[in-house]
């Protein structure tokens, strides 16, 4: 038999299905990989007896015949989505020793669906980073290196321990959640593959919340087909999320081999933006002739405002995060730094619970909604939105999906990162403008850079059209035959 | 009727606006499901929701927003399809949160009025600006422990009303008549219980003063005022120390202030520079709050009768003055038990009988209609007995009393007391002869022409009978008996 974590849910969901499998080998394999790789740092808290316990159960229930869509797989969980009774972070200080008493909507849903929980996954404190380097926990490690180069790489933020783990086969797929890239970046990262679905697609109930109208839950895995059984598990309506879409869920394998053919692919050109280095757009270029290969029509067009995405969203994600952050104060749970002066305490506990980057975020935020600025930035940000929403809605008359990079490079050191905000902000620039709009974007390995890193292409498909998203992406994945793997790992 | 305050450098005028907070009557929380229920232990009545715990979401009750509409409806607003829940920010103990999820700019009800009954017995028509939805925070608890404060979270996530009024009242007395009729509203429409001890209702007041026909002055906010009587004298505080202030010379700062309900004056809470900047904006957790006109419609269709119409009703159909229509109108359980009493029966005699004695004995041993120990159906039987002549009003005072005390029929109290009225020609007669023979001096007296005796011999018969002969009768037979 293979290594057991080597295997793709969907190998894995057959050899269980034939019995060739119990779920507690499965998960007893990832749980051995997870305590032998602690130097990525992917997880803040393993759960192995809690995994092996679940494990059992799947088998029990399977002997019952009863099997979900996630039937014995082994995941990790983003340590932002609430899990009853353990330890929930945010990668966050300031959430110290907090167990929450309820189970966030998705990992219901997952659990309700068979899957098996390994542990609470590293990420940027709050989910605000690019390169986990913001985690109080340290970051979590990318299992690549650069060829000749022993230095540590980032795995990409903010889900990368979710990342971390998946390409370093310590489970079979992972929770993320994405609000400006934060599951495609660090899947471009890491050479797998990450879907951020529609916005509304996955409950938001029980995610730690970032920036509300933006944040959405989704996959990480390492193929496309795993993405969509497991975006299967996880989504559906949520009448306690208001802003979850009451809308079927389609059964997102079907069709899954489809190809490409007739359908017509928009080609941005807004996303040719300076300083990429060559290998991206060679990439692009590459995915581009992948596509016209099998038959897809591709056509360059104009997303006009993408200019404007990243500093519209660095308005409107830190005013939402400066709120939704306020509730972190002290009182009700998490650390409290005691002061007889109630003021005092507040300000004590946040000066010392927030990391710089999560501050740097409050204050922008607060200033950008305080009276007399709240027009000329966040009303203005609001604006740019809609211009953008608007840009894909124009390309939508003309064509099914758009193919971009992911990313503007390939990962950096995590020991010598951009020092300034703004440049780290830039690896961004491409999964900004989506969510911005809410709509579904995957980003797919499909090939290395001259180091030898792993580099993504984008495909961003229409409101709730994850069917075609992940369609065009499974064609991408069948024509780069990515199957490098980050050594050791 | 406005009221004005003499100074030391002429006349000033009230100018007053109130915001009132009323808890919206419903099950569970304006965005949780956790009751409202008044009077739990402690943090018993709390979902993860109306705590902030991390992930949590509200969804909008739609209970709470009918009864929004419902209000807007019956205060005459304009019922807005479309509204938009806001944030609030600002950090406290007791706001779990954060943040107090309101609406700011595209509330749920814009405009209205509430007409207002003065004691010259002219109305007056206060407006309302707008009624908007927003949760209420916990309950800070300072006295429990010398060292720490404690955070109740019961009334955290409850539902309210906040109707702001226009600055349009003109004296203590016409806020309190505001207060005290929108109290009346929102019990007719059985969207808020009008409570204000329990804290279901509160005013914040904002005070300004002017000379007459001058542009408004600075005002100054007085928060969470819970009783009318209060709120009234901080009004008068308040615009007396402002009067104070700029007759001095001085200015009126912006200021939020609080009552000090011991001391009898108002303290500054915070000034303008001091003021929270709350960061309004839309709650991304929701999305905007749309319904049907023929929703709103179908709400407005299952009114009930509003006290206006009400008063109107029995003083064109019942004949009633408006001063006994609005006493009667002012509690709709009142209003009940009198149509109750005056079906079939002389309105007018009800109304006084309601008014007058039973509200009078009621309010002497500090009940209500709801647990009166004399019936609708009670009282009606003795109007009854009134009618048909079978006692006498005055008689009918006291089976009345006894009826309040007993708790027995009218008509068993006259029976067990024999206090049937003495209709017999004979032996009114009888009495009167009896009366007449033991006054003969004054007999004469009467016949020599002093007429005003009459009614010390109407005395003395009724007096001989015990007050059971028919005074009518009485009238006429003594009459012609003592011209003899």
């Amino acid at each position: 038999m293979t290594d057991l974590t080597d295997l793709s849910i969907a190998q894995a969901r057959d050899l269980l299905a034939k019995g060739d499998l119990s779920s507690k080998e499965l998960t007893q394999a990832q749980v051995t990989s997870m305590e032998g790789k602690r130097e990525l740092n992917a997880f803040i808290t393993e759960t192995p007896d809690k995994a092996l316990e679940m494990a059992e159960a799947s088998d029990t229930r399977r002997a019952k015949g009863e099997t979900g869509k996630l039937e014995g797989i082994p995941v990790a969980i983003k340590d932002l989505f609430c899990t009853k009774d353990v330890l929930t972070t945010a990668g966050s200080h300031i959430l110290d020793g907090f167990r929450p008493f309820y189970e966030s909507s998705v990992t219901t849903n997952m659990f309700r669906e068979g899957a098996v929980m390994l542990g609470k996954t590293n990420l940027d404190e709050f989910a605000m980073g690019s390169g986990n380097l913001t985690s109080y926990y340290g970051g979590a490690i990318n299992p690549w290196r650069a060829k000749g180069d022993n230095r540590n790489l980032v795995p990409g933020g903010s889900s990368g321990g979710s990342a971390s783990a998946v390409a370093g086969r310590m489970a079979l797929g992972a929770t993320g959640t994405d609000t400006g890239g934060s599951i495609r970046q660090p899947a471009a990262f890491t050479g797998i593959v990450g879907l951020k679905p529609t916005y509304g697609r996955c409950s938001r109930w029980g995610i730690v919340a970032f920036a509300s109208s933006l944040d959405q839950a989704g996959p990480m895995t390492r193929s496309v087909r795993d993405s969509a059984i497991m975006l299967g598990a996880m989504a559906g309506h949520d009448p306690k999320d208001s802003t979850s879409a009451d809308i079927a869920v389609p059964d997102f394998e079907e069709g899954l081999n489809g190809g490409v053919k007739g359908l017509t692919i928009g080609i941005p050109k807004e996303y040719r933006v300076d300083g990429m280095p060559e290998e991206i757009e060679t990439l692009w270029q590459q995915g581009i002739k992948w596509l016209e290969e099998q038959g897809a029509r591709t056509v360059e067009i104009s997303l006009p405002h993408t200019k404007y995405a990243l500093p519209a969203y660095y308005i409107v994600a830190p005013a939402e995060a400066s709120s939704n952050l306020a509730r972190y104060d002290g009182v009700k749970f998490g650390l409290r730094v005691e002061s007889d002066d109630l003021t005092e305490m507040y300000e004590k506990t946040r000066a010392e619970g927030f990391g710089a980057e999560v501050k740097r975020r409050v204050l922008i935020g607060t200033y950008v909604l305080s009276a007399g600025y709240y027009d000329a930035y966040y009303l203005q940000a609001q604006k740019v939105r809609t211009r953008i929403a608007d840009d894909f809605k124009q390309a939508w008359q003309q064509v099914d999906a758009i193919l971009t990079p992911a990313t503007p490079s390939a990962a950096f050191s995590a020991d010598d990162p951009p020092s300034d905000p703004l440049a780290m902000y830039l690896n961004d620039v491409f999964t900004v403008p989506v969510n911005l709009a809410g709509l579904p974007g995957i980003s797919v390995p499909a090939g290395l850079t001259g180091d030898g890193l792993p580099m993504g292409l984008q495909v961003i498909g229409k409101a709730f059209d994850e069917a075609t998203v992940l369609r065009i992406g499974q064609s991408l994945e069948d024509a780069a035959g990515f199957d490098a793997r980050p050594e050791g790992y | 009727m406005g009221i004005t305050l003499e100074g030391a450098t002429g006349t000033w005028e009230y100018v007053i606006g109130l915001e009132v907070h009323a808890q919206i009557i419903s099950n569970s929380k304006l965005f949780s499901g956790a009751s409202t229920e008044f009077g739990s232990e402690p943090n018993s009545q709390v979902s993860p929701v109306d705590a902030g715990m991390p992930g949590m979401l509200p969804v909008i009750n739609l209970a709470c927003i009918e009864q929004a509409v419902k209000t807007g409806l019956a205060i005459n607003g304009e019922i807005n399809l479309t509204s938009v829940f806001d944030r609030k920010n600002y950090f406290y103990p007791d706001l779990p949160q954060g943040y107090q999820i309101s609406q700011f700019k595209q509330p749920v009800v814009t405009g209205g009025h509430i007409d207002i009954e003065l004691e010259d017995g002219t109305q007056k028509r206060i407006g309302v600006e707008r009624l908007h939805v927003e949760q209420d925070a916990g309950k800070s608890l300072h006295d429990q422990d010398p060292n720490a404060s404690y955070v109740d979270l019961n009334r955290s996530g409850v539902g309210l009303m906040e109707i702001v009024s226009d600055p349009d009242m003109r004296s203590p007395e016409e806020a309190a008549a505001y207060v005290r009729k929108l109290r009346t509203i929102v019990r007719y429409a059985e969207t808020c219980d009008g409570n204000m001890q329990e804290g279901s209702m509160r005013v914040d007041a904002n005070v300004s003063v002017r000379k007459a026909g001058e542009e408004f002055g600075t005002r100054c906010e007085i928060k969470n005022l819970n009783s009318v009587r209060y709120m009234q004298r901080a009004i008068e505080f308040e615009a007396m120390r402002q009067i104070d202030v700029l007759e001095a010379g001085g200015k009126i700062d912006q200021q939020t202030r609080l009552f000090d309900v011991a001391k009898n004056e108002t303290r500054s809470m915070r000034s303008k520079e001091e003021a929270h900047d709350y960061r309004y904006f839309p709650d991304p957790d929701l999305l905007p709050l749309r319904f049907e006109q023929a929703w709103v419609d179908e709400i407005a269709a299952g009114m009930p009768e509003l006290p206006d119409a009400k008063m109107a009703r029995f003083m064109k159909e019942f004949g009633l003055s408006a001063y006994d229509a609005d006493v009667l109108v002012a509690e709709q359980e009142n209003a009940h038990f009198y149509e109750h009493v005056a079906e079939g029966r002389d309105k007018k005699l009800a109304a006084n009988w309601v008014i007058s004695e039973l509200f009078g004995q009621l309010n002497k041993a500090g009940k209500t209609v709801e647990d009166s120990p004399v019936s609708a159906e009670a009282l009606g039987e003795l109007i009854d007995l009134i009618t048909d002549d079978t006692i006498s009003g005055r008689i009918a005072k006291d089976v009345f009393a006894d009826m309040f005390e007993s708790g027995k029929a009218a008509g068993v109290i006259v029976e067990e007391k024999g206090l049937k009225q003495v209709t017999d020609t004979g032996a009114i007669e009888a009495v009167i002869d009896e009366v007449m023979a033991r006054e003969p001096e004054k007999l004469a007296e009467y016949r020599g022409g002093k007429d005003k005796l009459f009614g010390f011999f109407i005395g003395q018969v009724m007096k001989a009978s015990g007050g059971k002969a028919n005074p009518k009768a009485v009238n006429e037979l003594l009459k012609t008996k003592l011209q003899g």
